[in-house]
């Protein structure tokens, strides 16, 4: 029970300090409309999620297969709130310095060699540490920004486990701590996405401090929807086709599924072929627009095919 | 835009009791119960969620609970049974289920030349049906796709078939296997298929077939789970919520045992294991970039130390070039482990397109060399199904024999053993009483960077009747029990 108590007491001392926000979103349906406005087609779960992110200021971590629009969300939601896009790549070896803030050594040596005649050692060392020599890095850029923001760590899987630790402060209490400068809280509670493609597990306490959204390849309903608000002139006979072509192959079982980027793609195909209508020929062609991988091609073309013969001759086009 | 933060004074905080929070603490207790690790702050996180969603949505109320609590996918199938567990009855789903029928025997079942003077509530509306009359509803709207009408005839036919009687012991399955023969969907999907046949104006390419035949697949299977989740409803209010959710309790996917697998708990394995190997590469390559420094690289410390003016502000390292891990993998499978080994020969799989250097062994009596079944396979299928059909495994009778084994390995393979080599048994140690030859293991324990042994049987299990396993592992580096994924992934973290 005294846990708890401690928790609480410590929530509470974080809404004081925290800066009061009006809140972004209304209600849940305005989220899905805004997104739309920026042919953003987000289903129930997906518009639920960010507005509860918006009402309880917390991080979303999204998960999912990878091309279902994972970091397209946070730049959709970015635009529709008119907000500044701060995005941090995450990859092996990501460190503080590129993560939160690094000292400017080398204005710091100027300094040095400017003053050393004339001031006292103590007093350079004051100023070397102050906030003109602050390097800000995207973390810290995004909670001392002035203007609406939203912060996009992309990948944050691809950082070690121990590199994960970085963000903890700045994901539950908006504020970093730098050692000779104190801590510097925000301006602001920006909204947050962490995107990840599952490779490895994140922490426990990562996890902890987000909200969790797994974005699944969209159902039959919605893809065709995306390929239509994506692609202008598309023939909706011809969208309802390749949605649920895709939809075939998502279900047989492949090395990898094609995704949404792919499924635009090859849509798009299609509309420069100027196809109106698919057959077994077409598909066979232009299968390697779908999926990326030999062995998955032939699987697909064998599934779908009218005959055997045009796997054949499908064969030798791939080996020409 | 109205409120700000400040109004957001969470007054559940303070422990108010109200039936809500009462009802998802209950719920979350049982969350844990599944095994779901559900810790306090977001429980917490969770109460203050559903205060921001109106409780009459549903689906926006399970989003949110599901958002705050449950932070891994593979965790949400359990998640979704409770969830519908514990807020079937409270719901308002019936009510909206008795609107929709009020608005569908206006139109939709006119359609089908059924009159029906008035509605009666709940499923009554339909009881007057017979029951081909209620095949043809049910053939209309899988052939429509019609979603409300489809969630209607399933809660019918739970009505009219499964036979449910209050307080009797059998379980869903029972009932739903009763529902569902009655249906004889597999009828159902050729007469679909003969209809769009019928309406096609000429011939359907096989494509069309195909397409046509996965979208009656897809809404045949949305019945059999509105009828599977109707069943659940009814029995949930004939036992009470605990009692139920206690029957639906079932292993999470890490914890689902190799050896007793379903085949779609092996498909969702399977689908486990590629981060897993991933994360076994990452480790046995431990001599990464980051973090571990070698000597000081002069040369690179005076080019950036010109930058500072010719201070060398900022010393640079030399890095130390990750060691390239080789594996050899020694694999068990004869028929005593035959679950276990599917698996096996995924992982198997699964690691020689990590690594640059694996070599793959699998052996009942005889033993064999197999990376050349598995390297360059696209199609995983087909590399077990070599491995299974041409590999040479058999020397006598077809029962294991480890000693026999590990002879023909150290005699053929053993002077390939370095001191970069990793080497992985994967058996039972049952050895049929045969000769256990254990100075093979000595002799490659010495050579070997490393030897491990991992055992799919329960620990209680080893050295019982004729497993031997004792003996080997005195030669081992260690001696694992690897029975779902969580035991594999806590073997791959003692790599370290």
């Amino acid at each position: 029970m005294l846990v708890v108590i401690i928790f609480l007491e410590d929530e509470a001392f974080l809404k004081d300090t925290l800066i009061q926000v009006d809140y972004r979103f209304e209600d849940v349906a305005g989220v899905r409309s805004g997104l739309s406005d920026v042919s953003y087609l987000a289903d129930d779960g997906i518009a639920g999620i960010v507005y509860l992110a918006d009402r309880l200021a917390k991080p979303v971590l999204i998960e999912g297969p990878a091309g279902t629009g994972k970091t397209q969300l946070a730049k959709s939601v970015a635009e529709m709130s008119g907000a500044r896009l701060i995005r941090l790549q995450c990859y092996e070896g990501l460190d503080e310095s590129k993560a939160l803030y690094e000292w400017n050594y080398k204005k710091q040596l100027l300094r040095i060699q400017a003053e050393n005649e004339t001031r006292d050692w103590n007093e350079i060392e004051d100023d070397l540490f102050s906030e003109d020599f602050l390097l800000s890095r995207p973390l810290l850029e995004a909670i001392r920004a002035e203007e609406p923001v939203v912060l996009l760590i992309d990948e944050v899987d691809r950082v070690e486990i121990e590199t994960e630790a970085l963000l903890l402060e700045i994901l539950s209490e908006y504020q970093v701590s730098i050692p000779e400068l104190g801590t510097v809280v925000g301006n602001q509670v920006p909204l947050v996405f962490l995107t990840s493609n599952g490779t490895r597990e994140l922490s426990e306490a990562l996890k902890r401090r987000c909200l969790y959204l797994y974005i699944d390849y969209p159902d039959l309903e919605r893809e065709r929807e995306i390929i239509n608000a994506k692609i202008p002139g598309m023939d909706e006979n011809l969208a309802d086709q390749i949605a649920r072509i895709v939809r075939s192959i998502r279900q047989l079982d492949l090395k990898k599924h094609p995704s949404v980027s792919e499924t635009l793609d090859w849509a798009k195909t299609l509309l420069l072929l100027g196809i109106e209508k698919i057959d077994a020929d077409v598909a066979t062609e232009t299968a390697n627009v779908l999926l990326k991988y030999r062995s998955d091609i032939e699987k697909a073309t064998k599934e779908f095919a009218d005959n055997p013969d045009s796997i054949e001759e499908a064969e030798e086009e791939g080996a020409a | 835009m109205s409120s700000t933060r400040e109004l957001n004074e969470s007054t559940h905080a303070e422990g108010q009791e109200s039936p809500l929070l009462e009802l998802l603490n209950g719920f979350i207790v049982e969350l844990r119960l599944a095994g779901l690790p559900v810790s306090l702050t977001e429980s917490l996180d969770a109460m203050e969620a559903v205060s921001h969603i109106p409780i009459e949505d549903r689906d926006a109320f399970k989003y949110a609970l599901g958002a705050t609590l449950v932070k891994n996918y593979s965790h949400w199938k359990s998640f979704e049974v409770v969830f519908e567990v514990y807020f079937s009855i409270r719901g308002s789903e019936y009510e909206i289920q008795e609107n929709e029928l009020e608005n569908l025997t206006g139109d939709e079942v006119g359609e089908t030349e059924y009159q029906q003077g008035e509605a009666p509530s709940g499923g009554g509306a339909m009881s007057g049906l017979s029951p081909e009359e209620l095949q043809e509803m049910l053939f209309r709207a899988l052939l429509n796709g019609d979603q409300a009408m489809l969630r209607l005839l399933a809660r019918q036919s739970v009505i009219r078939y499964a036979g449910m009687e209050p307080g009797r012991p059998v379980g869903g399955t029972y009932y739903l296997y009763r529902t569902l023969r009655n249906l004889d969907l597999d009828s159902m999907l050729d007469r679909l298929m003969d209809q769009s046949r019928e309406q096609a104006l000429s011939d359907l390419t096989q494509l069309e077939e195909r397409l046509e035949q996965d979208e009656y697949k897809n809404r045949i299977e949305e019945l059999k789970k509105q009828i599977e989740s109707e069943i659940r409803r009814s029995l949930v209010a004939d036992r009470g919520v605990e009692a139920m959710a206690r029957t639906l309790r079932k292993p999470l996917p890490e914890d689902v045992d190799f050896m007793h697998a379903s085949r779609e708990e092996m498909a969702n394995l399977r689908r486990s294991l590629y981060p897993l190997t991933r994360k076994l590469a990452a480790r046995l390559a431990r001599r990464r970039k980051y973090g571990r420094r070698g000597p000081l690289d002069f040369r690179k410390t005076i080019r950036h130390s010109l930058s500072y003016g010719g201070v060398p502000a900022e010393p640079k390292f030399k890095y130390p070039r990750p060691s390239k891990p080789e594996i050899m993998v020694v694999a068990d499978i004869s028929g005593s482990v035959a679950a276990f080994a599917r698996f096996t020969l995924h992982l198997l799989y699964a690691i020689s397109s990590q690594f640059s250097k694996v070599r793959s062994f699998v052996f009942i009596d005889g033993l064999d060399e197999v990376t050349r079944f598995l390297e360059g396979v696209e199609d995983i299928g087909e590399a077990v199904h070599r491995v299974n059909t041409e590999a040479d495994v058999v020397w006598v009778d077809g029962h294991s024999d480890y000693g026999h084994a590990f002879g023909v390995f150290w005699e053929k393979y053993g002077k390939d053993i370095g001191p970069k080599t990793t080497v992985l048994i994967l058996g039972d140690a049952r050895n049929n009483y045969h000769a256990s030859q254990s100075w093979i293991l000595k002799e490659a324990h010495h050579k070997a960077r490393k030897l491990y042994w991992l055992n799919p049987e329960p620990r209680a299990y080893w050295d019982t009747g004729d497993s031997i396993l004792g003996e080997y592992a005195t030669y081992c580096d260690g001696a694992y029990e690897v029975r779902n994924l969580r035991q594999l992934e806590a073997f791959i973290e003692k790599l370290v």
